[in-house]
C-alpha cells in the first residue's frame, strides 16, 4: 500500500495549476456581470455606430456630413459646451470653498451635510418645476426684485425659457455630485499637514494655496469631469426650464428629435456618437493634463495624500 | 578639538532665549479637562521630555503650546512677552509631528524649504540655509525625492530638518520616534540627541517611554491624567520618584498594595497578601494604613538558603535574557511580580524572595487624580 502511494505521481488540484498561470477561478463570477455589460450597453453601442454608418443618402458617412453641413445642428455643440462648462466649472468652484470650510467637526456639520445633498434626491422634473415656479415672471425672484424697485412691474427678468434656467438646473443636479466628491478628496488628506504648514510660517491662504490645493488638484479634475458629463448631456431641463427649439437646443435634444420625431435612426445615432466622442475628447484632455510632466516629473501629485506621504 | 565651523550647524543658529513659562496652561474640552494647570519653566538649551501614557495630556500640552489648540486658561511668555495669543504660524516654533506631517507633493529640498519660503527668505540663503541643514540630517542625495520614497528614518529626518531650518527659539516633538521599529529608533535617539547639542535648540520632547525621556532629557514632567506628577532630572526622578505613580514610570514594574503595620523615621513594615517586608518610607505614610510598595525587578532577589524570605511565588513565565533571566511569578494570593535573576530559574520553582530595604519604597495610596 505504501508503494502504490509512493509510485503515484503527485497530482496538483485544479485550481493550483490554474493559479500557477495567474488564473483564479472566482474570476468566473463577473462573468454574469459582463454579460449584463455587453448585452445592455456594448451591444446597443455597437448596433447604434453601425446604423450610425447606414443612413438612406449620403454614403457611409452620410449621417455625420449631414449632421456637420446643417449649421443648425451644428451649433448644438457650441450651445451644449457653453452649458456644461461654465456649469462643471461652477459645481467644482463652488464646492472648493465651502467643503473647505466644512472639514472638521462643529455642531450641525450633518444638518448642513444634509441640505447641500438633499438635491441629489429631487427628479429633475421636480427641479425643473420648482425652477419654474420660482424664476418665474410671477415667482418670488422677480416678485422680490419688483418690491425692491430693482426692476419695474410687468419687465420681469426672463430667466425661464432660456439659456440661464439651464443653467441653474444643471448647478442644482450637478453641485451635489461635485460637492460630495470634493469633500472625501478633502477629507482623504490628512489634518496634520495643514497644522504642519501652520507651524512653518504659513497663513491661511498659504496652507490653501501650497499644500491643501496641490493635493486636491487631481481630484478637482476628476470631479470637473463627472459634472461635466453630467451637464454635457442635459436633456429634460433643457427642454422644461429652457428654450428647446432655440438657445438650448443641445446635442442630445438633436438626437432625440431626429431618432424619434424625424425616425431617421441613422441620423440620431450618428448625433448620439457625435456627443460620446466630444465627452471622451474633453475627458481624454483633462486626463491628459492630470499626467503631464515637466522635465521629467509630474506637475499633479496624484499619489497618497496621507501624512506619511 | 574639533573646529566647530566644520560642523554643518555652524551655519546655522537657533534663536536663544533665556527663558520660557508656561502660567498655569489648561485645557478642557466641554466637561473633560485634558490638562490641568501646568507650570513650567524652560530654560533656553535645555531639553525637557513630558512622559505620560497615552490620554494623559501630554500630546494637549503640545499642541497648545504650539498654537494648534487654544487654552482654556493660563498664559505662555517667552522673555516676558506673551504668545499664547498668537497664532501658530506667527509663534515661530517648530514641531516635529507623530506621523511626521510631510508634504507628499513636494520632493525632500522643498518640504525643508517650506518654512523659508512663507518667510519670503532671499534665495541665496534660502538655499544656504536648506543645504546646511540637509547636511545636518544626512540627507543631501535624497534631496530630490518626494517623502513616499523614502524610508521611515530618513522621513523623521526630513521632518526634523524642516522644523529646525528655521532656526526656531523652541522645538516641540510628538513622540517622533513612536512610528519606528526598535532599532532604527536607538539610531534616530542618538541623531536627535546629537543634533539637539550640535544646533543649541531648546526641545520640548513627548513620549510614553520612560527609556527614552531618560536618555534624551535634561529634565522630565511627568504627567498623570492631565496632573504634572513630578518634574525632575532623569537622576532625581530615577532614584527618588514622588509617587508610585512616577515610580511605575521610572521601571518600578512592582507595585504591591500592602498595609503599613510598623512605620518608623525611614523604614517601615509592611504585610498582606503573603508578604512581609522592610521599605524605605517614600512619603507620607501612617500606621496601619494601605500603602504601595514599589519594587524594581533586578532589587528582588532569590534569598539565600536558610535566610528570611520577604514572600514566597511560584515561577511561571521564564524568559532567557543572555545574562539574566526574567521571571514572571505568582504570589500566593496570586499577584503577579516580576524580577530578573542570573540564577537558572524554570517554570514551577518554588521561589523565596527578598528584598533589600533600601530598594523598596513605600508610598502611601493615591486615588485616582482629579
Amino acid at each position: 500500500m505504501t508503494a502504490a502511494t509512493i509510485t503515484q505521481a503527485p497530482k496538483l488540484a485544479l485550481r493550483h495549476r490554474l493559479a500557477e498561470r495567474g488564473i483564479d477561478r472566482t474570476l468566473l463570477l463577473i462573468l454574469p456581470g459582463v454579460i449584463a455589460i455587453a448585452a445592455l450597453f456594448c451591444y446597443p453601442f455597437i448596433y447604434g455606430l453601425g446604423l450610425s454608418f447606414q443612413p438612406a443618402k449620403g454614403g457611409v458617412l452620410g449621417a455625420y456630413s449631414a449632421f456637420f453641413s446643417d449649421s443648425f445642428s451644428e451649433g448644438t455643440i457650441w450651445k451644449t459646451f457653453s452649458l456644461a462648462i461654465p456649469s462643471a466649472l461652477i459645481n467644482v468652484g463652488l464646492s472648493v470653498p465651502i467643503s473647505y470650510r466644512m472639514r472638521g467637526d462643529f455642531r450641525g456639520k450633518r444638518l448642513l451635510l444634509t441640505l447641500l445633498v438633499v438635491p441629489i434626491t429631487l427628479g429633475t422634473v421636480l427641479t425643473a418645476e420648482g425652477i419654474l415656479e420660482y424664476f418665474g415672471p410671477v415667482g418670488w425672484f422677480n416678485l422680490t426684485l419688483q418690491k425692491l424697485g430693482l426692476v419695474g412691474a410687468g419687465h420681469p427678468v426672463n430667466l425661464i425659457n432660456d439659456y440661464w434656467g439651464v443653467l441653474f438646473s444643471l448647478i442644482i443636479s450637478g453641485f451635489p455630485f461635485a460637492f460630495l466628491l470634493t469633500h472625501s478628496y478633502l477629507s482623504g488628506i490628512h489634518p496634520a499637514l495643514e497644522k504642519a504648514a501652520a507651524t512653518l510660517g504659513a497663513g491661511w491662504w498659504q496652507r490653501f494655496r501650497h499644500v491643501t490645493f496641490p493635493l486636491l488638484l487631481p481630484g478637482l479634475l476628476t470631479t470637473f469631469c463627472l459634472t461635466f458629463v453630467l451637464g454635457f448631456s442635459v436633456f429634460p431641463s433643457a427642454i422644461m426650464v429652457g428654450d428647446p427649439d432655440g438657445k438650448t437646443h443641445v446635442i442630445s435634444i438633436e438626437a432625440y428629435e431626429q431618432a424619434l420625431q424625424n425616425f431617421n435612426y441613422p441620423q440620431g445615432c450618428a448625433d448620439a456618437m457625435i456627443m460620446t466622442a466630444l465627452m471622451l475628447l474633453v475627458i481624454g484632455l483633462v486626463m491628459g493634463i492630470r499626467a503631464l510632466r515637466f522635465k521629467g516629473e509630474r506637475i499633479f501629485y496624484t499619489g497618497s495624500t496621507g501624512g506619511k506621504g | 578639538m574639533t573646529d566647530i565651523a566644520d560642523s554643518p550647524a555652524a551655519a546655522l543658529d537657533a534663536q536663544r532665549f533665556s527663558e520660557l513659562r508656561l502660567n498655569g496652561i489648561s485645557r478642557a474640552y466641554g466637561a473633560h479637562t485634558a490638562l490641568h494647570p501646568l507650570d513650567l519653566t524652560i530654560r533656553g538649551g535645555e531639553f525637557i521630555a513630558l512622559l505620560g501614557p497615552s490620554g494623559c495630556g501630554k500630546t494637549t500640552a503640545l499642541n497648545s503650546i504650539a498654537g494648534l489648540l487654544p487654552l482654556t486658561a493660563g498664559s505662555i511668555e517667552l522673555d516676558g512677552r506673551r504668545i499664547d495669543t498668537l497664532p501658530p504660524e506667527k509663534r515661530g516654533f517648530g514641531m516635529v509631528f507623530q506621523n511626521y506631517a510631510l508634504f507628499p507633493h513636494l520632493t525632500v529640498r522643498r518640504n525643508v524649504a517650506f518654512g523659508l519660503r512663507m518667510r519670503k527668505v532671499p534665495k541665496a540663503e534660502l538655499e544656504r540655509r536648506v543645504h546646511a541643514v540637509l547636511e545636518l540630517v544626512r540627507l543631501t542625495e535624497h534631496a530630490h525625492k518626494l517623502p513616499g520614497q523614502l524610508s521611515g528614518g530618513q522621513q523623521q529626518r526630513v521632518a526634523i530638518a524642516r522644523a529646525i531650518v528655521l532656526e526656531p527659539p523652541l522645538v516641540l516633538m510628538d513622540e517622533p520616534l513612536s512610528n519606528l521599529d526598535a532599532a532604527l529608533r536607538l539610531d534616530m535617539r542618538a541623531e536627535i540627541r546629537r543634533i539637539h547639542q550640535e544646533f543649541g535648540l531648546t526641545t520640548l520632547y513627548v513620549t510614553h517611554d520612560q527609556e527614552e525621556a531618560l536618555s534624551l532629557a535634561d529634565r522630565l514632567v511627568v504627567l498623570n491624567a492631565g496632573h504634572v506628577a513630578q518634574v525632575g532630572t532623569p537622576a532625581e526622578l530615577y532614584e527618588s520618584p514622588r509617587s508610585a505613580y512616577v515610580a511605575a514610570f521610572m521601571g518600578y514594574r512592582n507595585i504591591l498594595t500592602l498595609t503599613a503595620t510598623r512605620v518608623g523615621t525611614d523604614v517601615a513594615t509592611v504585610v498582606g497578601e503573603g508578604v512581609k517586608l522592610v521599605g524605605t518610607v517614600a512619603g507620607p505614610v501612617t500606621e496601619d494604613a494601605d500603602v504601595q510598595v514599589a519594587i524594581r525587578p533586578e532589587d528582588l532577589k532569590i534569598a539565600a538558603e536558610g535566610a528570611e524570605a520577604a514572600f514566597e511565588a511560584v515561577a511561571e513565565v521564564v524568559e532567557y535574557h543572555g545574562r539574566e533571566f526574567q521571571v514572571d511569578a505568582l504570589t500566593r494570593s496570586g499577584k503577579r511580580v516580576h524580577l530578573r535573576t542570573p540564577e537558572r530559574v524554570a517554570p514551577g520553582d518554588q521561589l523565596a524572595l527578598t528584598v533589600d530595604p533600601r530598594r523598596a519604597l513605600v508610598f502611601p495610596m493615591e486615588g485616582e487624580p482629579t
